[in-house]
């Protein structure tokens, strides 16, 4: 534990909750421009937010705890990722929980406690949703697994800033057929992690295509801002993890101080920026896929994962 | 994929220049300011006022630069835009949408039938216009009425 892991572990939470809804802003006027709209700004994200945060919140009849909860859970469990893993610094004091099982683990309680608050409302769309749900979730976390275990085996450790610091050292691995695979996986894990085209339409009004949205279709009010929050700060996150994991440079060390955590915050932040309009970009030449198709969208990103892992398993340059 | 980048960067900027922003509707209500969702729920409409709408969202018209969309549920939404003068079997729904909104919320009539009954008012299956089911706080007449009409009357409420 020192002062500058702290310091960049507070940063990267400060500025991953702050951030969010830009980023989310930022890749709407992204696709707006594309699509030859003017775009209502970057800044719309945080008026929606001051807006439904001022606004009455209605509690369906027969819900309980468990749909009044889940936007709470799915808040803090993003921030404690977002506190973990290393964007800014690899030394943050939470380190020791930075294990690539803990988080996958952390962004599998938010979905779960969101599947469970789609059950709880009682309404068809509410359980279809959890069910479209569940099912992207248990195809999507094996291949979480088997792409990040194929970037661990050349750096020894599952641990995130380890494997992080290890590609710093050995920038190399990344070019690997090995690490090549396992972007293509974890990139694709990604897009259906945070409900992005093809496999989810953010701005779908068709209830028989929503996946996200379905669930959440019942909230209202602050409870509905705490959910589109947490959805933001889940896709920085991830967006954060993919970046770092595959272009560490400019993150800050274990013996970094102000200055050090600052530049790793903005190098993090630009990159964040670049990767999260290319994904925007991206969509605007995606169509949704039919939902049957997406368990085979998610199977071969599985099956790229799990050539990585053989790969950086047989192809691994000895250790030195 | 090359022939749609060759097509995005053709036609660029398709939306219009923003006209001059309305002023504030009367009594100045603070709902949907910078940030206005909207569930359209058609009440009984010949589907003329569904085509203006869809096109206030357009490119060409692109009223989400001024902070209104239109979002699936009503528990996510600061209003309910009607449009068609409210039938027999649509009017518990309308009141029930309403209904749903969390408040404070607004309701805009879109259309003669919405607004008064239209062509319409004298239909046996037809319960009466918009006002005579719901409170309206905001009225767009015209059969149809334009989407520069419609954005204007949602600018007064988004005050961009």
């Amino acid at each position: 534990m020192n002062p500058g892991g702290i310091l960049g572990a507070a940063a990267q939470t400060a500025a991953v909750g702050l951030g969010a809804p830009g980023l989310v802003g930022g890749m709407r006027q992204v696709r707006a421009r594309m699509e030859g709209r003017a775009g209502p700004g970057v800044a719309q994200p945080y008026r929606d937010l001051r807006k439904l945060l001022g606004k009455q919140s209605i509690t369906p009849e027969g819900t309980t705890v468990v749909f009044a909860a889940a936007p709470a859970v799915i808040a803090a469990a993003t921030l404690v990722i977002a506190a973990t893993i290393p964007l800014a610094t690899t030394a943050s004091p939470l380190d020791g929980a930075a294990d690539l099982l803990a988080v996958v683990g952390l962004l599998l309680i938010g979905t779960v406690s969101l599947v469970l608050a789609g059950l709880d409302t009682g309404t068809p769309f509410g359980g279809m949703g959890a069910s479209r749900e569940t099912t992207i979730a248990a195809l999507v976390e094996p291949t979480v697994l088997l792409a990040v275990f194929a970037l661990s085996i050349p750096a020894g450790s599952s641990n995130l800033a380890v494997i992080v610091a290890d590609t710093l050292r050995r920038p190399s691995d990344v070019l690997s057929p090995a690490g090549a695979l396992a972007f293509a996986a974890i990139v694709v894990v990604i897009i259906a992690e945070t409900g992005r085209l093809p496999v989810d339409n953010p701005a779908t009004h068709l209830e028989l295509t929503m996946v996200h949205e379905a669930m959440v279709l019942e909230y209202s009010g602050p409870k509905l801002a705490v959910i589109e929050w947490g959805a933001a700060m889940r896709l920085t996150v991830l967006l954060g993890l993919l970046v770092n994991l595959f272009a560490p440079w400019g993150v800050a060390g274990r013996h970094a101080g102000l200055v050090g955590v600052a530049a790793g915050l903005a190098a993090v932040a630009v990159k964040v920026a670049v990767a999260a309009a290319a994904l925007a970009a991206g969509e605007v030449y995606l169509a949704k896929i039919r939902l049957f198709r997406v368990p085979e969208l998610l199977a071969g990103s599985f099956l790229l994962g799990l050539l990585a892992v053989t790969a950086s398993y047989f192809l691994a340059s000895p250790q030195a | 994929m090359a022939g749609l980048t060759g097509r995005i960067r053709r036609l660029g900027r398709i939306a219009e220049p923003a006209p001059p922003a309305p002023g504030p509707l009367q009594d100045a209500s603070e709902v949907g300011r910078g940030s206005l969702q909207l569930r359209h729920v058609d009440a009984g409409s010949c589907n003329g006022c569904e085509v203006e709408i869809s096109g206030c969202f357009s490119p060409v018209y692109d009223a989400e630069r001024y902070g209104a969309r239109l979002v699936a549920s009503p528990r996510h939404a600061d209003g309910v835009l009607v449009s068609g003068v409210v039938t027999r079997n649509m009017a518990s729904a309308l009141v029930d949408a309403v209904n749903a909104v969390p408040a404070p919320r607004v309701v805009i009539a879109v259309g003669d039938c919405a607004c008064d009954g239209g062509v319409f008012s004298e239909a046996y299956g037809v319960v009466g216009p918009a006002g005579a089911v719901i409170g309206v706080d905001v009225a767009v007449p015209g059969c149809p009425p334009e989407p520069a009409q419609i954005i204007d009357a949602l600018r007064k409420l988004t005050r961009r």
